[in-house]
């Protein structure tokens, strides 16, 4: 049946060297290879819920009377885009769910692409031949990031209601064209004619997934062609993959995580309950609720808008407002290049023009390590100052003392930090290779004649772990066990 | 693909069952496979109580329990039916270099250049022509994609812009009746000491751009000396102890909300920008630069609360073209 189907596909196709090559791609085992899958899974499940979403959710700012099951709401007077959301979370079925594991979704998403990212960096697998796969990999990062903005935005609730607000003036600050992009984007000064939901919606659901479908498929086409990186290890070299095979190792343990993942996504969108808009309220562009939080994702753009000195600059008629201009724009402009930069910056410093295929250990750069330890830092502290309120009341400390604190520490740390790391890469590196390993206790002896030695004890199970030599991999069709004689000379084969 | 794996083509190498590469992890597959079937088990119950749950309408957590259960039950299953039980290898695949070969290269670079290059030399008025076109093609349809997105931005001139195409501009005109926003219109003796109102002028309740915050500083009646706050040039824009100034942040433009009574401060929940509302609201704290604009209000001989004309600048967040 399979054979004569294949036949069939292959007369018209010829599927069958290139697919033979595909089930046999080897993946190399590593635990923070997995990280990856988390974000693609997530965006799969975001394209789903998403989906189901848009058929319940009405983009559209027009005002209505709010009738339906959420008591609260009667007869207000809201927008449709609000009360569509309202709606689809209580009078839909499964609706609530699927909201809110869309919306968990989005933050594993950008948390597993950050983290992943991350991998990619301090292990150096962004190296050449791999440098456009990272380029895809920023700009899919900065293309969820957006998509995360809008979404939050849609439901025109008054907590992204104000983040909406905020960003229009943050493209107001932009020199020059500033107020034209935000009135072009705005279909006119904020609040804008009722264009703004519409818009985002398309761009939401429309014109940026489609990017990010895109370059996701460029993203996995390259890591099919270039091949999966790989830690040092016995057998493995710059020209060959060590590993388990597509099919159907590999197919199994990842579809086996896709559910995982997706189960994990669901369980916290029906246990933790994320963004309760009606809870919120219609946005109302005079009103606003204290102590609230953007998604993570947007904290450290929050944080540094928190810190920065009020500086505006005015003159010769006109108006720069570097006080949002700095943070807002140039600070994550200046990140995000830095980010896509990266891998020429490093060849760039190292003049080192090889293909890299074996991974390395963090330690073993000592100065790239300390670098991505400094980006790190600068931005967790960023995202810490967009909680100065949180944390003053926290701690009982004046809000002055909490910001100042901040304005030190922002640009202060990622120097302690690059410091401080390279130090801890160059000790390790100098320990040697058993760093790490775990100890053997030493047992104390007494001998026949009365001295006491000390011997190691004996290996804990899993540490003189042999691994087999790699072999190529085998089709299962000719495989034939050992013969044996059976009584009565008809020969067995054992399968 | 000119250098294919030599292991796709050719025979396929065998190997015999009992390969220790063929071989499943688990110590005792019987037992480990038992473990996945009663966890794919599981997930299939799952499952089908996640089709129960729905079809009884229960509460968001019961559907996502019974939908968490079913995928981490089958999942589990199927996990670890490929890490210990379907063969781990190591296999070895090999890997080769990217890039062409030097005369490949050189042919690829010459079919571009000669071949390419010697069609655009003999036609260089149409390569220029075509050139040119695109060009023109490119700009013009920027125009449609950007320009009829919205309304140019007014310029500062014309202070008779509507809100909705000025950044300059509010409907607070001289006169303008003081309205809540449920259009109830604000008297004198509305507010005592320290209370405050989110105010807009009649007929624009709830707009954006003209959202006025309305404090009571003191008590005073209408012969009583004015309230004099320490703003040069603006003292006596209140009235009978009412001060009224925009409520859009210069920060980024949130509704400053918050009035602290004691210290005579309007607080900023965005970005904790802090205005000292007996010094014209200049900012004392945090990222705003500039002072929130005045609005000079009046009482009209019906006790009721007038703008006694329009604001002086711009409201809300700066931008290039503010002067
Ligand atoms: S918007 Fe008011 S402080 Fe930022």
């Amino acid at each position: 049946m399979i054979d004569k189907s294949l036949r069939w596909i292959d007369d018209r196709l010829g599927i069958a060297k290139g697919g033979r090559t595909f089930l046999d791609k080897i993946f190399p085992d590593h635990w923070s290879f997995m990280l990856g899958e988390i974000a693609l899974y997530s965006f799969i499940l975001l394209l789903a819920t998403g989906v189901f979403l848009s058929l319940y959710y009405v983009p559209s700012a027009h005002e209505i009377v709010y009738h339906g099951t959420y008591v609260p709401l009667q007869g207000q007077r809201v927008s449709e885009a609000y009360a569509s959301s309202v709606s689809l979370s209580f009078d839909v079925r499964t609706g609530l769910l699927m909201r809110q594991a869309h919306h968990w979704a989005a933050d594993i998403f950008l948390g597993s692409i950050a983290v992943h990212m991350a991998r990619v960096f301090f292990t150096g697998a962004f190296r050449k031949p791999r440098e456009f796969n990272w380029l895809v990999g920023v700009s899919m990062l900065i293309l969820g990031i957006v998509n995360g903005f809008l979404g939050y935005s849609l439901p025109d609730d008054l907590v992204s209601g104000t983040g909406i607000r905020i960003a229009f003036s943050i493209i107001e600050s932009i020199p020059v064209v500033g107020s034209y992009l935000g009135f072009f984007l705005f279909g006119g000064n904020y609040p804008g004619s009722g264009v703004i939901i519409p818009r985002f919606f398309t761009i939401h659901v429309l014109i940026v997934p489609a990017l990010i479908v895109g370059l996701l498929a460029a993203h996995l086409g390259l890591l099919v062609k270039q091949k999966h990186t790989q830690f040092p290890g016995k057998g493995r070299t710059e020209k060959n993959v060590v590993g388990t095979p597509m099919f159907p190792t590999f197919i199994a343990k990842t579809t086996g995580f896709l559910f995982m993942s997706t189960a994990v996504t669901f369980l916290l969108g029906g246990f933790a309950q994320i963004n309760p808009v009606w809870q919120f309220g219609q946005y109302q562009p005079y009103q606003i609720s204290y102590a609230v939080q953007p998604d993570w994702y947007m904290g450290w753009l929050d944080g540094a808008l928190r810190i920065m000195p009020s500086w505006e600059w005015v003159g010769w008629g006109h108006t720069l407002p570097l006080m949002v201009f700095l943070p807002a724009v140039v600070f994550p402009g200046l990140i995000f290049t830095i980010l896509m930069a990266w891998p020429f910056i490093e060849t760039a410093w190292t003049k080192d023009r090889e293909y890299h295929n074996l991974l390395d250990r963090p330690r073993d750069r000592p100065k790239r390590t300390a670098a991505g330890a400094a980006m790190l830092t600068l931005l967790l502290m960023v995202f810490f100052a967009s909680s100065t309120d949180v944390l003053a009341n926290f701690f009982q400390l004046p809000l002055e003392a909490v910001l100042w604190f901040f304005r030190f520490v922002v640009p202060l740390s990622p120097i302690v930090a690059y410091y401080l790391t390279y130090k801890i890469c160059v000790e390790m590196r100098e320990a040697g290779e058993d760093v790490g390993e775990r100890k053997r206790a030493l047992v104390v002896k007494r001998t026949a004649e009365g001295e006491y030695i000390t011997e190691p004890s004996l290996p804990r199970p899993g540490d003189g772990h042999v691994e087999l030599d790699a072999i190529p991999l085998p089709t299962f069709i000719d495989t034939a066990g050992p013969e044996l004689a059976t009584p009565g000379g008809v020969r067995r084969v054992i399968r | 693909m000119s250098d294919r794996d030599p292991i796709v083509e050719g025979p396929l190498p065998p190997a015999a069952l009992d390969d220790p590469h063929l071989q499943p992890l688990a110590k005792n597959p019987g037992r480990t496979e038992g473990i996945a079937a009663l966890s794919m088990i599981v997930g299939f119950l799952g499952f089908l109580g996640f089709g129960f749950t729905y079809w009884i309408n229960a509460s968001t957590q019961w559907l996502a329990l019974t939908l968490g259960i079913g995928m981490l039950g089958l999942g589990a299953g199927v996990i670890a039916w490929g890490k210990y039980l379907m063969p781990q290898g190591p296999f070895v695949e090999e890997r080769h270099d990217f890039h062409s070969t030097e005369p490949e290269r050189k042919a690829m670079t010459a079919v571009i250049t000669e071949r390419g290059g010697m069609v655009i030399k003999r036609r260089k008025l149409l390569t220029g022509l075509f050139a040119a076109g695109s060009a023109v093609m490119g700009v013009v349809l920027l125009f449609p994609l950007i320009r009829s997105l919205g309304p140019k931005p007014a310029k500062s001139e014309q202070t008779f812009g509507t809100t909705d195409n000025s950044l300059y501009t509010t409907n607070w005109r001289q006169g303008s009746l003081v309205t809540t926003v449920d259009g109830r219109q604000v008297r004198v003796d509305d507010l005592q000491t320290g209370g405050v109102l989110t105010v807009f002028p009649r007929g624009h309740e709830g707009a954006s751009a003209d959202q006025v915050i309305l404090i009571r500083l003191a008590e005073l009646g209408p012969n009583d000396p004015p309230y004099q706050i320490e703003a040069p040039g603006k003292t006596e824009w209140g009235v009978q102890g009412y001060v009224a100034y925009s409520k859009l942040c210069t920060h980024l433009g949130c509704p400053v909300g918050l009035y602290q009574q004691q210290t005579q401060q309007l607080v900023c929940p965005c970005h904790q920008s802090i205005f000292n509302v007996n010094a014209g609201c200049v900012p004392e704290f945090g990222p705003a630069a500039r002072p929130l604009p005045m609005l000079p209000i009046t009482v009209d001989s019906q006790g009721r609360l007038r703008a006694n004309g329009t604001f002086n600048e711009a409201v809300g967040p700066g931008f290039w073209e503010r002067p």
